[in-house]
């Protein structure tokens, strides 16, 4: 097999030459090799869903997936927003998907929603910084990492009619440098055709009155240019999903069954969640998850990275700027260190202090106490001894006017006695 | 010349029925889509070859990718290379085949071993080498990361001579130093003085070497379990062949009716596509068809993330020791604080701790007293 390859030959001095070769050399199974360890890998796809209670989240995603993933309805009445991710392995042809869906959960219920979006922000940051902090490890192991950061925000638009709600401005905006937004409006069929032809123009054109940048579908690639960019004319959007069977014609397909009719999810003159589900999954899947990292994800780290203080150098310049930029840092972090350590000193010592000064105080206290005890004690023992030397008094002066006593009558007994002690006496005689 | 080699395509095939088929999701078209990409983005792939001069690197190269890289070079004599130093010199090429671009750069390494005294004459080799690792790793730690060049070096094909009984202290020494820095390939260089049976006894002999003498040369990854058996069978001769004994040539010579590349000698023609041979054609299959783009996962999944790993490391531990900034590679500071400043931290942690707790005990007992 002749094939004749183009080869410039580049030297020193810049020509160029084209030579003619003979023979396959066999590096065009290069993307062969590529793919097949991508396969044996596994790929990840993260979906976030933003979008009101009930509007139709987590249906839309079991009709994409074509299975029912385990939810639980949820409640009007949270406090703020909360993001529930979750995930699952999926399996088709030989194609391993590790599939992540995260839910916002009580998005538009709370009657102030002026902090509604920042959960949303912060989880996508999330993904991003985790990701930076494994690039910046040590020891990293990226080509195993699982990948966590968001790949597509599905916008779930309420299907008023008339345009963008607030809510729905504002969440964008905040949202568009962070993630490939693709926009739909919910429960299309509410929405009879003319109406939905001027909701989608009118909501088009608020999002380009107001810069927010949706994802558009790319249109390089030759292979891909023509669906893609008939699809970009289409966008929003107008889904409908059900899980449903409903028999139309001969044939089971999935609708939503109303007395009037039923809705086919799969009939594009019905809904658009063909073109969604072509363009989502079947077309720019890896375009989405490229354009996270390339862009999206490139942005944030910048952005971080030029906040820790990091300047990029342009290329004439000293490449060790960047350098000697990491040991003012470090500097700056030592010292930093330094006066905390200092602060945790003087705390230290001033605890000691404080605790030295109460144990002073409550010494004192004691030895007051002690002192009053004593005092007490004295007094007792006084007014003790002072009774006692009463008692004492009392009691001698007893004794002597006993004894006084006891002497009157002893003489006054004598003086008795005598007589009949002559009487003894005389008898004697 | 059509490969032996089946390469296993992994695209699924969708058939009718799968259209149909109501499960049908549609990610499976995922491979497809990375397929295009990287053919639109296109490949590069960098190549060294290393060995004495006269061995046949040269012409090996433009066998393998059927051109003349070398065309009006200058080969210099005996005297010349006495003092010899090594060079590194670099050519690229864009080529391109059935739509796939692949960016080729060889990477020459003239003069080595070449001089009277070889002491240490990889030197250069693993400084160029690590040089591009740096420089990779500087841009990878850049802020505007768009368009990052990659010249790390993802193989090194290693001519041993095949005049002697193995291998010499030089090719020991010298793969010694690089099979950590980049995946080395050795090959008996000039296979053609060779009789099967002497190539037998010399790859047998070599393979003994490489593994008392501890070089860790690229190994095939494992077949998946899922191939057949012939592949598995091709896979495992392949494996059971190495070290390759090539043989290149820049001439094309009529032999049994076709025009093949070749060497003529009087006794007969040395066809370089013959299997039976020499082992050239398994080399092709390996380095360019089959085993290319894991020769480069290797090189960052591997060599690349020990290079950084070591960098940052001697990096923090010079600049802990000292603040000399003597290390030109810049990093990131590391997320946690000094492994000291926490102890520190902890230790007056607790001693607070401690004085709040006696201070607790004599409040109690005091209480107590009052009681």
């Amino acid at each position: 097999e002749q094939s004749k390859l183009h080869m410039r030959f580049f030297t020193g001095e810049a020509t160029w030459r084209s030579l003619e070769l003979a023979g396959h050399v066999g590096f065009d199974s290069l993307p062969d090799q590529l793919v097949s360890k991508a396969v044996s890998q596994g790929f990840c796809f993260n979906i976030l869903c933003v979008g009101e209670t009930g509007i139709g989240k987590s249906t839309l995603i079991n009709t994409l997936f074509n299975t029912t993933f385990e939810s639980d309805e949820a409640s009007h009445y949270l406090q703020d927003v909360h993001l529930r991710p979750k995930t699952y392995d999926l399996q088709e042809s030989n194609v391993n998907l590790k599939l992540t869906i995260v839910d916002t959960v009580g998005f538009g219920d709370q009657i102030n929603k002026d902090e509604s979006y920042k959960p949303i922000v912060d989880y996508i940051d999330t993904q991003f910084e985790n990701f930076l902090q494994e690039e910046m490890k040590i020891k990293r192991s990226l080509h195993n990492y699982h990948d966590s950061r968001i790949h597509i925000c599905l916008y779930f638009i309420a299907p008023t009619g008339h345009s963008l709600k607030s809510l729905d401005l504002v969440t964008m905006k905040k949202l568009d440098s962070k993630v490939n937004i693709i926009p739909v409006i919910a429960k299309a069929d509410t929405i009879s055709k003319s109406e939905l032809h001027k909701f989608k123009i009118k909501i088009m054109s608020e999002l380009v009155s107001n810069g927010v940048q949706i994802y558009q579908f790319p249109t390089e690639d030759e292979a891909v240019t023509e669906i893609n960019s008939t699809m970009n004319a289409h966008l929003p959007f107008a889904v409908i999903g059900s899980v449903e069977q409903v028999k139309v014609g001969n044939k089971m397909v999935r609708a939503r069954l109303y007395p009037w009719g039923s809705v086919q999810v799969e009939n594009e003159s019905h809904c658009d969640f063909v073109k969604l589900r072509e363009m989502l999954l079947r077309v720019n899947i890896e375009d989405l998850r490229e354009q996270t990292h390339a862009r999206h994800y490139e942005l944030y780290r910048r952005c971080k990275l030029e906040e820790m203080g990091f300047k990029d150098t342009d290329p004439d310049s000293q490449p060790f700027s960047l350098q000697q930029t990491y040991e003012t840092k470090r500097k700056e972090f030592l010292v930093e260190l330094q006066r905390k350590e200092e602060e945790m000193r003087q705390m230290f010592v001033n605890k000691v202090k404080e605790t030295e000064a109460e144990l002073k105080e409550k010494e004192r206290e004691l030895h007051e106490r002690f002192e009053q005890l004593k005092r007490m004690h004295h007094d007792e023992k006084r007014n003790l001894e002072e009774k006692r030397r009463e008692l004492e008094e009392e009691m001698n002066s007893f004794n002597r006017r006993k004894v006084a006593a006891e002497t009157l009558m002893g003489q006054a007994l004598q003086s008795c006695s005598q007589q009949p002690f002559k009487k003894d006496k005389d008898k004697k005689k | 010349m059509t490969s032996s080699l089946r390469y296993k395509s992994r695209i699924p095939i969708k058939t009718d029925e799968s259209i149909e088929e109501k499960q049908y999701v549609g990610f499976a078209t995922l491979p497809n889509q990375v397929h295009r990409k990287s053919v639109k983005k296109g490949f590069d792939f960098t190549l060294m070859v290393a060995g004495e001069s006269g061995m046949g690197k040269s012409t090996l190269v433009n066998s393998l990718f059927l051109t003349d890289l070398y065309k009006d070079r200058k080969l210099l004599n005996a005297e010349e290379r006495i003092n010899q130093t090594v060079e590194i010199i670099k050519h690229t090429v864009d080529i391109e085949e059935k739509g796939v671009k692949l960016k080729l750069t060889i990477v020459d390494t003239p003069g080595f071993g070449d001089a009277v005294n070889n002491n240490q004459c990889w030197k250069p080799i693993t400084d160029y080498i690590d040089q591009q690792f740096e420089q990779y790793f500087r841009d990878e730690s850049g802020l505007n990361r768009k368009n990052i060049q990659d010249n790390r070096v993802h193989c090194c094909l290693y001519f041993i001579p095949p005049f002697g009984h193995g291998l010499r202290p030089v090719d020991v020494e010298f793969m010694r130093a690089l099979h950590e820095k980049v995946n080395v390939v050795p090959l008996i260089a000039k296979a053609d003085c060779l009789t099967p049976n002497e190539i037998k006894k010399l790859k047998d002999r070599i393979r003994e070497e490489i593994e008392k003498f501890g070089i860790k040369v690229y190994q095939f990854p494992e077949c998946d379990s899922d191939e057949d058996e012939e592949f598995k069978q091709m896979d495992k001769e392949l494996k059971e062949c190495t070290p390759f004994a090539v043989i290149g040539s820049n001439t094309v010579v009529e032999a049994r009716g076709q025009r093949v590349r070749g060497r003529l000698y009087p006794w007969g023609i040395v066809e370089v596509e013959n299997q039976s041979h020499c082992d050239f054609v398994k080399l092709r299959n390996m380095l360019i068809r089959s085993h290319m783009h894991d020769l480069k996962d290797v090189t960052c999944d591997v060599h690349y993330e020990n290079y950084r790993a070591q960098c940052i490391q001697e990096m923090t531990s010079k600049l802990a020791q000292d603040n000399r900034m003597e290390s030109p590679i810049p990093i990131l500071p590391l997320s946690t604080p000094d492994a000291e400043t926490e102890k520190l931290i902890k230790m007056k942690d607790e001693e607070l701790k401690r004085m709040q707790e006696m201070l607790n005990k004599m409040q109690q007992q005091m209480h107590e007293k009052d009681q």
